[in-house]
Order: C-alpha cells, then sequence, then structure tokens
C-alpha cells in the first residue's frame, strides 16, 4: 500500500512513531496528484484534450512549498522528541473558501481571483496547530452555490473519480474528489445545505456537518451565514473523529461558536450501537418537489438503489444491537428547499455586498464615470450567474413589503422544521433516538451538465441533507454501498444538538460491520485504471 | 403673514469612549491617526472575518439609555442595514433595527421661563460608525479608520420648537454624556454629532408637513443657526406661495449658508435583517439593576438637591452642576468646611473659577484639593489670615501642592492678632509720625483711619484690623 492511500489516523500513528517522515508522506501524495489531477482550475478556460479531460481536477491551486515546510517541521519535532500534533504529516486539500494568510484565496470566483488575506481561518489553522500539511486549494461551485462544482470560474470543474463524466456533487466536490482520488487523507469542507454531504456521498466517502457552531467559522467566505458549517471529510468515520477533535471547540473571532466543551470523538467510536435508538421516517422516502404551474408539491421516488441501502443499514445496525424506530414523523423537511431557497439568498445577497472592487480582489479595468458604475462593471463583470442569480433573488425576497411574505415566513418554517427534530430526539418524548438514519442524496452522482443552468433542479439535490443545516444539527454521511453504475451511494445519520459523538459511533459501527460486503473491495475507476 | 411655528426632530450620533472597537479590537479613537492604521481584517470588511461585540460598549450604551430614562430592552438585536457606499466595507452597517437596546425615554429641557419642557426619544440603539471618503484632485480616497468605531444613535420626536432649543437639547445632552461618562461629546471631533429635521406649520395645526434634513451640523452654534435659517427659508418660501420639497441640506459653518445635498423623494430600502453573525444581547434583570444602581444623581437633579440642601441660589447650583467634576468638588470642599455651604460656593464661582479658567483646568484636574480649597476659607472666617491672603493662596497651593497652612506658616502670611507683637508694631508707627499724633489729640479723628493704614503698611497686610483700631486709640488717647 502507498502512502497516500493510508488513513490519516495511520499515518499520524506512523509518522509520531518515527516510522515513516511526513516528507515522505508528502511526496506520495505529490505524485497522486501528478498522477491523476490534472491542470489546477483557471479563469482561462481552454478546451480540454480528452485525456486532460478525464482528470480529477481537484485543485484550484498547489501550495507545495507550504506543504514542504509543514512536514519538515513535523520530521524535526519528532526527531527532536517534541509533540508534532494529532495530525502528524497527514496530507489535507483546504475548500478554497477558507482564507489561508498570504495565499490566493479565491472561492472559486473572478471577482476574489487576486486575493490574498492576510489572516488565516480558524478551522485551517487548528488543522496545521495539530501538524497537519496543507496540499493546497480545492475547486468549488462559485462562493459555494451549487451542488455539482460546475459554476465555478476555475475551469475545468472538478470530476468524480468514481465516473469522471459525472459530477463529483457540491459545493465541496473538490475536497470530496481530492480525499476519493487518494490525493489527500482529508479535506476541509463547508456546508450550508449539504454542501459537505452530498458531495462526499457522490465521490464515496464521509463527509460531517457538525452542530452550527461547533467548528469556528472565522474565515470561512461567508455564503448564508446562519447555516454555514465547516467539517471534515475523510475515507473513514475515525479519521472524521479525528478531523473534528482537532477542528471543535470556542473560538473567540466567532461569537456564534459554542462553549460547549469538546467530547473525545475517538473514544466515542468504542462503544458501539449496542442499546442506541435510531431513527427512520417516511419524509425521508420521497423527493418533494413543487409543480411550476400550480405550486402543489408533487412527490419524486428516490432512487430504490438508495432505499435499499439504507434499508440494509438498519438490519446491519439492528443485528448490531440498535434499535430501530419506524415511522418517525418529520413533516416539514418538505419544506426545507423553499426555505432554504429564501433564508440562503436573503443572507447570501447581503454577505456579497462587501465584494466592490474598491477595497480588494477584482475591479473592472475600464475606465468608469463615476462610482455606480465602477461598482456595476465590476460587479457584473466579477460574479458569475450564480452569484448574479442569488443577489437578484435574495434583494427580492428581503425587499421592504416582501421580507414579510418571504422571509420572515421562511424563518418560522426553519423554526417548525428544528421542533420536528426537537421532538424525534426529546429524551422524554415518544422517540427518544439517538439518530436518525436517512439516505444523503435521492441519486447517485450524474453526469456533468445534466442539471447545469437549472437552478431549481440542482437545488433539489440537497433535499435530505438541508434540514439538518435549518436546525443546526449534526449530520454525517457515510458509504452504504454502490449502485448498478458502480456509483456510491450515502446514508445519513442526523443527530442532537453536539451529538456527534453518537452519530460517528453509529457511523463506525456500520463501517466495521460491512468491512467485507463486497461493495467495499470497488475502487473509484479513477484508481482502478491506475492500477491497471 | 401667518403665524408659523417650527417643528424639529433631532437625530444624534454620540461617539462611545470605549478603549476599543465595537466589534475588533482596534482602538476605539483614532483622532490624529494617518488614514488606514486603525484598521483590521474585521473594521475593513475582509470576507471570511467575523464581529464579536464589545461588552463596554454594550454596558455604556445601557446606562445611556438608563440616563435618558428609556427602558432596557432585556433582549436586544444587531441587525444589518444593507447599502452600498466606499465608506462602507461590509456593504452593510451593523445596528439595531427593531429591537434596540432602550426603548422610549425623555430629556427634560430647562426653558429660559424656569420651566422644562420634555424632549422625548424615539429611538436609541448601538450601531458601528462607518468609514470616511474625501475628494483629492479627482480622486476618492477612502480612510477606514472610524470603521467600527461604537455609537449610540439617539433620535428625538419633532418636540422641538426653535433653533434655540434645539441648542440648549445638545448643551444638555453633552453634559449629561460626559457627566455619566459614556462618551467625551465633543463636537469638533464627532464625538456629537447632529442632524436636524426641520419642518413648518401654521399654529395650533396638529399635522407634520414636509420635512428637511440638516446634515455636517458640528457645533452647537451651528445647529441654531442652521435650523433658524432653514425655518426662515421654508416659511418665506410658504409665503410665497412655494411648496417645501424633502432635501437633505449640507450647513458650511464659514460662510453660514445651507446647501441642497441630494433630493429625499425616494425613501432608499436598507433590506434589514437580523445580523446572523451575533448572537442577541441578553441582559438579566440582576444586570440591569446594576447599571441602574451605577448611574449617579443627574445633573438636574443634583442642581435641586444643591438649591434645596446647600440653600444656594438657582444661578450658583446651576454653575455649580455644570460640571459633574465641578459640584462633586463643591460638595466634598462644603463638607471639609463644615460652616455654611454659601461661602464655598462663593469662593469657587469667583476665585476658584477665575484661577480654573487661567489655568484652563476643569475641577478634577486642579492640584489644590477640596479639602484645602476648605482649609484657606476656613483660615480666612476664623480671622487667620485676611481675606487678601487667602485669594493669593490658591494659586500658592495649586503651584505648589504644598498644604495651605504650611505655606502660611513658612511664609508667615498669618494676621498679627497677638496684642505685645502688634502693640510694638503700633508704638513704632506713632513714634515716627509724631506731627499726626498731635493733630489727632488736638481732635482731627479722621485720622484714624490713616493710622490704620500706616500700621497695615508696617505689617505687611497682617494686622488684625480690629486689633489694631482698639490698640490705637488706647494709646492716642
Amino acid at each position: 500500500m502507498s502512502l497516500n492511500q493510508l488513513s490519516a489516523l495511520e499515518i499520524a500513528a506512523r509518522v509520531r512513531a518515527g516510522e515513516i517522515r511526513a516528507s515522505e508522506v508528502l511526496e506520495a501524495s505529490l505524485a497522486q496528484i501528478r498522477r491523476l489531477d490534472g491542470q489546477p482550475g483557471s479563469l482561462d478556460e481552454k478546451p480540454l484534450e480528452p485525456a486532460e479531460d478525464q482528470k480529477i481536477h481537484a485543485f484550484i491551486r498547489q501550495t507545495e512549498d507550504l506543504a514542504r515546510q509543514q512536514a519538515e517541521e513535523v520530521d524535526r519535532k519528532v526527531a527532536a522528541g517534541e509533540d508534532p500534533g494529532m495530525l502528524a504529516g497527514v496530507p489535507v486539500a483546504i475548500k478554497d473558501i477558507f482564507t489561508l494568510k498570504g495565499i490566493e484565496t479565491t472561492a472559486a470566483s473572478r471577482i476574489l481571483s487576486n486575493f490574498k488575506p492576510p489572516y488565516t481561518a480558524t478551522p485551517v489553522q487548528k488543522l496545521m496547530d495539530a501538524g497537519a500539511l496543507i496540499l493546497g486549494k480545492t475547486n468549488l461551485d462559485e462562493f459555494a452555490f451549487g451542488s455539482s462544482s460546475e459554476s465555478s470560474a476555475f475551469k475545468p470543474a472538478p470530476n468524480n473519480p468514481w465516473d469522471t463524466s459525472r459530477v463529483p456533487g457540491g459545493s465541496s466536490g473538490g475536497s470530496t474528489a481530492s480525499v476519493a482520488a487518494e490525493e489527500v487523507a482529508l479535506s476541509l469542507g463547508t456546508d450550508t445545505g449539504g454542501s459537505i454531504r452530498q458531495p462526499a456521498a457522490f465521490c464515496g466517502v464521509v463527509g460531517l456537518k457538525p452542530t452550527y457552531g461547533r467548528v469556528s467559522r472565522y474565515g470561512l467566505m461567508a455564503f448564508s451565514s446562519s447555516l454555514d458549517c465547516p467539517g471534515p471529510i475523510a475515507r473513514n468515520v475515525s479519521d472524521t473523529a479525528l478531523t473534528l477533535q482537532a477542528m471543535a471547540g470556542l473560538d473567540p473571532h466567532d461569537s456564534t461558536s459554542s462553549t460547549m466543551p469538546v467530547s473525545d470523538y475517538l473514544e466515542a467510536l468504542k462503544k458501539g450501537v449496542k442499546g442506541l435508538r435510531i431513527g427512520l421516517s417516511p419524509d425521508y422516502a420521497h423527493l418533494f418537489y413543487p409543480d411550476f404551474e400550480t405550486g402543489e408539491l408533487g412527490m419524486e421516488s428516490i432512487q430504490s438503489e438508495i432505499s435499499q441501502a439504507v434499508e440494509h443499514a438498519a438490519n446491519v445496525l439492528a443485528d448490531l444491537g440498535a434499535e430501530i424506530v419506524e415511522n418517525v414523523p418529520l413533516p416539514n423537511t418538505r419544506y426545507s428547499i423553499p426555505t432554504y431557497f429564501v433564508i440562503s439568498r436573503v443572507e447570501a445577497a447581503s454577505n456579497l455586498h462587501r465584494f466592490d472592487g474598491v477595497k480588494y480582489g477584482y475591479r473592472t479595468p475600464d475606465e468608469v464615470a463615476d462610482l455606480q458604475e465602477l461598482l456595476r462593471r465590476t460587479r457584473a463583470e466579477g460574479f458569475g450567474s450564480q452569484p448574479k442569480l442569488r443577489i437578484l433573488m435574495g434583494m427580492y425576497l428581503s425587499a421592504a413589503g416582501f421580507a414579510e411574505n418571504y422571509y420572515q415566513r421562511a424563518l418560522k418554517v426553519r423554526a417548525m422544521i428544528r421542533k420536528d427534530f426537537e421532538r424525534a430526539f426529546d429524551p422524554q418524548g415518544e422517540f427518544r433516538l439517538d439518530a436518525i438514519l436517512t439516505p444523503t442524496t435521492a441519486t447517485t452522482a450524474f453526469k456533468r451538465d445534466d442539471f447545469f443552468g437549472n437552478s431549481v433542479r440542482m437545488q433539489y439535490s440537497d433535499q435530505m441533507t438541508v434540514s439538518a443545516n435549518h436546525a443546526g444539527l449534526p449530520a454525517m454521511t457515510i458509504p452504504g454501498g454502490l449502485d448498478g453504475n458502480n456509483l456510491p451511494i450515502g446514508i445519513q445519520f442526523i443527530g442532537a444538538d453536539f451529538r456527534e459523538d453518537l452519530i460517528l459511533r453509529a457511523g463506525f459501527a456500520f463501517e466495521q460491520a460491512t468491512r467485507d460486503e463486497a461493495w467495499r473491495s470497488v475502487r473509484p475507476a479513477a484508481l482502478r485504471q491506475e492500477v491497471e | 403673514m401667518k403665524d408659523y411655528e417650527v417643528i424639529i426632530g433631532l437625530e444624534t450620533h454620540i461617539q462611545l469612549n470605549t478603549q476599543t472597537k465595537i466589534f475588533c479590537s482596534c482602538k476605539a479613537d483614532s483622532w490624529g491617526a494617518a488614514p488606514n492604521t486603525n484598521i483590521c481584517p474585521v473594521c475593513s470588511g475582509m470576507p471570511g472575518v467575523l464581529p464579536v461585540l464589545n461588552s463596554e460598549a454594550v454596558h455604556k450604551g445601557s446606562l445611556l439609555a438608563v440616563a435618558m430614562h428609556a427602558e432596557i430592552n432585556p433582549v436586544s438585536h444587531f441587525d444589518r442595514k444593507n447599502y452600498f457606499y466606499p465608506d462602507l466595507p461590509k456593504g452593510y452597517q451593523i445596528t439595531q433595527f427593531d429591537e434596540p437596546i432602550g426603548k422610549g425615554g425623555y430629556l427634560d429641557l430647562q426653558m429660559p421661563d424656569g420651566g422644562t419642557r420634555r424632549v422625548h426619544i424615539h429611538k436609541l440603539h448601538l450601531e458601528e460608525d462607518a468609514g470616511k471618503t474625501k475628494l483629492d484632485h479627482g480622486l476618492r480616497l477612502v480612510d477606514f479608520n472610524r470603521c467600527g468605531v461604537p455609537l449610540v444613535e439617539m433620535v428625538t420626536e419633532p418636540d422641538l420648537r426653535s433653533g434655540e432649543e434645539a441648542a440648549q437639547y445638545l448643551s444638555q445632552l453633552r453634559q449629561l454624556l460626559r457627566w455619566i461618562g459614556v462618551s467625551e461629546a465633543d463636537m469638533e471631533r464627532g464625538h456629537l454629532r447632529c442632524d436636524a429635521n426641520v419642518s413648518i406649520r401654521e399654529r395650533g395645526s396638529q399635522v407634520l408637513n414636509t420635512k428637511t434634513e440638516i446634515k455636517n451640523v458640528n457645533s452647537i452654534d451651528a445647529v441654531r443657526q442652521a435650523i433658524n435659517e432653514e425655518s426662515k427659508r421654508q416659511i418665506e418660501l410658504v409665503e410665497s406661495g412655494g411648496k417645501v420639497v424633502s432635501y437633505t441640506l449640507d450647513w458650511d459653518a464659514d460662510t453660514g449658508k445651507l446647501s441642497m445635498m441630494r433630493s429625499k423623494e425616494t425613501e432608499a430600502d436598507y433590506r434589514y435583517f437580523r445580523e446572523p453573525d451575533l448572537l442577541p444581547v441578553v441582559l438579566s434583570q440582576e444586570e440591569i439593576a446594576r447599571v441602574k444602581a451605577e448611574l449617579p444623581e443627574l445633573p438636574l437633579e443634583r442642581k435641586a438637591r444643591f438649591e434645596s440642601e446647600y440653600e444656594l441660589s438657582a444661578y450658583d447650583a446651576e454653575i455649580l452642576t455644570s460640571d459633574r467634576g465641578l459640584s462633586e468638588y463643591f460638595e466634598s470642599a462644603a463638607s471639609s468646611f463644615g460652616g455654611e455651604a454659601k461661602t464655598v460656593s462663593n469662593w469657587m464661582m469667583n476665585d476658584l473659577s477665575r484661577l480654573m479658567n487661567g489655568l484652563g483646568k476643569t475641577a478634577s484636574e486642579l492640584v489644590l484639593t477640596p479639602a484645602s480649597l476648605a482649609q484657606i476659607i476656613r483660615m480666612v472666617e476664623e480671622g487667620k489670615i485676611n481675606a487678601a491672603t487667602g485669594k493669593s493662596l490658591l494659586s500658592k497651593v495649586e503651584e505648589s501642592g504644598r498644604a495651605p497652612a504650611e505655606i502660611v506658616e513658612a511664609e508667615g502670611l498669618a494676621v498679627i492678632a497677638d496684642s505685645d507683637a502688634l502693640r510694638a508694631q503700633i508704638e513704632g508707627v506713632l513714634a515716627g509720625a509724631t506731627a499726626e499724633v498731635e493733630s489727632f489729640r488736638a481732635g482731627k479723628e479722621s485720622l484714624l483711619g490713616w493710622f490704620v493704614g500706616q500700621v497695615m503698611r508696617a505689617t505687611g497686610g497682617k494686622a488684625d484690623p480690629k486689633r489694631t483700631r482698639e490698640i490705637l486709640l488706647e494709646l492716642l488717647k
């Protein structure tokens, strides 16, 4: 097994023990990136040769020099007998929406194409403090606005390592692709409506959206501030637990970060699922989709292989001693996408106000007559179609006279969604759940261009994930099988506030119990070709 | 011409004198600093950064709310006010919209006829300041130093009726802000800024007519002048058949003229919504009670007490409560003196006030302590030193920092009340003035005053006048 294939836990253990050096791990990762990733995303979109078109393209920017320095420092510490940190020598890729001091941070937008932040995001800093090696910044949907990573201004957009004609999902698609392609062991993503979990499911990796406030948002370029959560992406549950351990905790720079003590997540994994109450909900068996003419909510079935994977997971967990509670009502989940549409766009429009070409970032090179023209031209040229759509929609929904019917109403529905979950998790209530098991997505990875351009249909990819954002709850996707096209299926565990430990336990138990199932031995197509 | 009345509402922005800005750790005050030298990623609106609320700003804002008799909101919220302007780096201002820290409130204006007029407060909330822009040789320059400076915005109801009343409101507000220690309230430095909304109506009417807004008035005099100018303009306009149009006006202090800045026909839509990056500001009943307990006696209450407790005139009481430090100086000196407080007041109103003006010091900055002042007054009252010596002691103590009694001792300033010593001095004077002694004895008794003068000259003014007179009469018989 090559070093880039090792789990983060194993790399850190072996580096800390002095068995391997961080610089060796780094070289293995760099070699894998060179083999598979192809050219990084760039603003100059050129037609690609067929072979290049099939590469992963997870990165916008590699930070090889930084990673080398970090590897040297880890190796020096190990040699000197100092503690190199719990992530010593682990290669990590950062979604290019987190700031890293002195290194371009673009949010995959032209408007920030030249922005070098003078500060580092707190979760990135925590990973670095734990000894991680930062290999680069990964591609994403522009400002995280999307579910396929195709809206990035930096082309080529990333591809799915399981089938490079398909999208990796989004918006953290570059991050999940880089982990699935074994280019890095871990990645840092963000999840506003499912942006960690949906691409993790599409790429067959683990992705965790922590409780809102568990991981600091400082240095994360805001999309929808009341929903955004940074979280880890890894190839297995224990690496996810390890990464969360390194990142979680109170941050004096983020007022919304929690004072709750951080659990020992790795220790929790050992406890198994015996006695845990795990719920299944009929409200996650369908996709609710509005008819454009009538506004009536219609139902679409989710892909049958995904339903079967959820059922299978429930059976495995029941065999391990978990109590499966069926028919848990979560009726307001069906309104979660319209609600999200309103809240996220209002906040996004406001968060994008600061990009005006005055202080930093892109400014129109043309002569302008006045300030208004500077703003208009800069924003017209600097933003792609997704930010523009969201600004228009957000401004409309929060305008005087409309806000009451849209924004204020959406906040009320959001509170109702949260109430559904409170009832399910209430320790004195009818259901007393420890976790809820659902599909992560309604379909497996779709083809490039299938939905791109249809913002509404694209948005509905987040139907299964977005409720946890509304409610602020922790939720994790783990691989649950493969469909007939050998595409990964994600299953999701949703937990109560700050009970990441419980969903990690459930996920870990399933992962261990299904270690020998046939689908586990199937590798992403991009890696299979590599072996041949 | 019809009889018009002027309707005025004032919008004030008060810079709180906290150590740091409201949402970051930059210094709050950048007076005199070079542009963009007191900024950080947070106050300059870099992407990804987050605001962290300064609790001192909340505390000072609550204290002001209590001083304005406003009700403190146990849960208040911050909101985003969205608009584009280069001096607003985030593209939105963090302010309080519908659930501000204070609700209601009022300030009682002292009217010239001795009565009071209650000016109601329409809105009192915390917010961050924006930066500044200026044009320089065709370039528009931006300075973010002021971004994030903590402000309280306070808006009155349209309860004021003249430029003079508006000036009186600002003057009392400034006094109050300094009194409770929440702002330096220096208008020239922008610590206290004021916009005035002015409209007119026929006296007796209850309607509110179209108003204009005067901006950029940064002294109390300017507020008075600008409002009077604008109300005169509106009356003349309406009298000549014109109609007041909603405008923003700019006041030029140099020319004393108003100029139109922009039309306010359409109200901007700021698309307010809750600031998701901040938690609600929650103040428990205990915390609110603590703020209330911390509020000192306010100027008007103290003035009334000075009149009743110390039997001061309304005029004296007003002067002595014009500044909190001065009023505390007075009370401390009066208590240390122990005698009639009116005496202390007289000294402070005259001689001490002259000393302070001369040195440009406030009462709290004086080296001369209230106890020393009391000691000097007591020595004069007891006849140990004469009044002139007492007055000269004020500046001697202020300069040297020594105790008054010590200076009197060292410089031999005490009145010569000892009969033997005084008798010897007087005998000396009489011995040198045999002609005058003879004249006196011959019946020219008006010479007594001349003899007293001579004794005073010989003793350097230290002779006790009463004793001198007695001894002179005895020796001249």
